[in-house]
């Protein structure tokens, strides 16, 4: 990922911040088009929620799961730097993530939530 | 004797080369994913099995005791037909606020780490305090929210007591709530330590720390957002 043209970037800030992490950050401009990104999925997902036809259909809950999912990992790869972060933090986050959303999805079937 | 002298340094080397700070933060987040899972689960297992109104997305009638709307029988019954209880558009507007307020925190963060350097130093993208009191604003912001739709809810008849809709909503939102209020403390404290001493580079962790905080309880509103609010 480019440095901020603004600056020399984020390596040469290491001086207070956490060891054997020396990591670059978006720079204004990718944050800028983040926040653009993450307010069009959303209106989109308030438009589809309006249109009847489309929330009758069987496509409206998973295109918003995945619109939803979309948002989550643009932050989190993004605003929360995971994607240049060091992997302990990937999977300090992922791990948890993936035991909650096992636990969700057995107790969504153990209590027949898929079931029509 | 004379200590041997400590090169200045932000923390002391550890095992995984790693500030133990950072790794806490996240065991943190992580932990934190688990909490509001199981409270998502509770609303989705939940979902449906009230026996009562007001409903989330479905017409109730007080007056019948049953779901839909009671017009065409007596004025009685149109006067206690129950609206859904959520009000998208304006929980759209406050989910619109705290994705602006990531905005604004990722700003703060690179104020900080860049304080003084060409092309952030004397201009609006370089003022840390600004930043970080936009994003307290904006938290704050969403809060008022949240509390004109709580307030709302109960006018109209929506309580915790309620029913199992109501315990539910209000105990996912609610500790979201909570969350965003400890989150809007946090940028406080680091809105007068940047005005007492002013925040640089060697503060970057301390923000970065309160960002990931942030950033977290967005992500969770996004989840909350679509499974509670737009999925009927």
């Amino acid at each position: 990922m480019a440095h901020d043209h603004h600056s020399g970037g984020h390596a040469d800030t290491v001086e207070g911040h956490a060891m054997g992490e020396v990591h670059e950050h978006p720079t204004w401009r990718q944050y800028k088009w983040v926040a653009l990104i993450l307010t069009l999925i959303t209106v989109v997902e308030v438009w589809a929620y309006y249109v009847p036809r489309f929330v009758a259909s069987p496509a409206f809950v998973p295109v918003l799961l995945v619109m939803s999912a979309a948002k989550f990992a643009i932050v989190v790869a993004f605003y929360m730097h995971l994607k240049y972060d060091h992997k302990l933090f990937r999977a300090l986050f992922v791990g948890p993530l993936i035991i909650a959303g096992g636990t969700l999805t057995a107790l969504m079937f153990l209590f027949h939530k898929f079931v029509k | 004797m004379s200590a041997p002298a400590v090169p200045m340094q932000a923390h002391p080397p550890t095992s995984t080369g790693l500030d133990h700070r950072k790794v806490a933060i996240w065991a943190f987040i992580g932990s934190e994913c688990m909490l509001f899972v199981s409270l998502i689960s509770t609303y989705l297992i939940y979902k449906g099995r009230s026996v009562t109104g007001p409903f989330p997305h479905e017409w109730w009638c007080s007056s019948t005791k049953a779901m839909g709307f009671c017009a065409g029988e007596s004025a009685t019954h149109v006067v206690n037909s129950m609206r859904p209880i959520l009000n998208i558009p304006v929980t759209s507007a406050s989910t619109f606020v705290l994705l602006m307020s990531s905005l604004t925190m990722v700003l703060a963060l690179a104020a900080v780490e860049n304080r003084g350097k060409p092309g952030y130093a004397g201009r609006l993208l370089g003022n840390a305090g600004f930043w970080i009191l936009a994003t307290a604003i904006l938290g704050a912001t969403f809060l008022g929210f949240q509390a004109y739709e709580f307030t709302s809810f109960v006018h109209e008849g929506l309580t915790i007591r309620k029913n199992l809709f109501g315990s539910s909503f209000f105990t996912l939102t609610g500790f979201h709530g909570a969350h965003v209020s400890a989150g809007v403390l946090w940028l406080m404290t680091l809105y007068f330590i940047d005005k007492k001493r002013g925040l640089g580079p060697k503060d970057s962790l301390l923000v970065d720390i309160c960002a990931l905080y942030w950033h977290f309880v967005d992500v969770v509103w996004i989840a909350i957002f679509t499974l509670v609010y737009l999925i009927k």
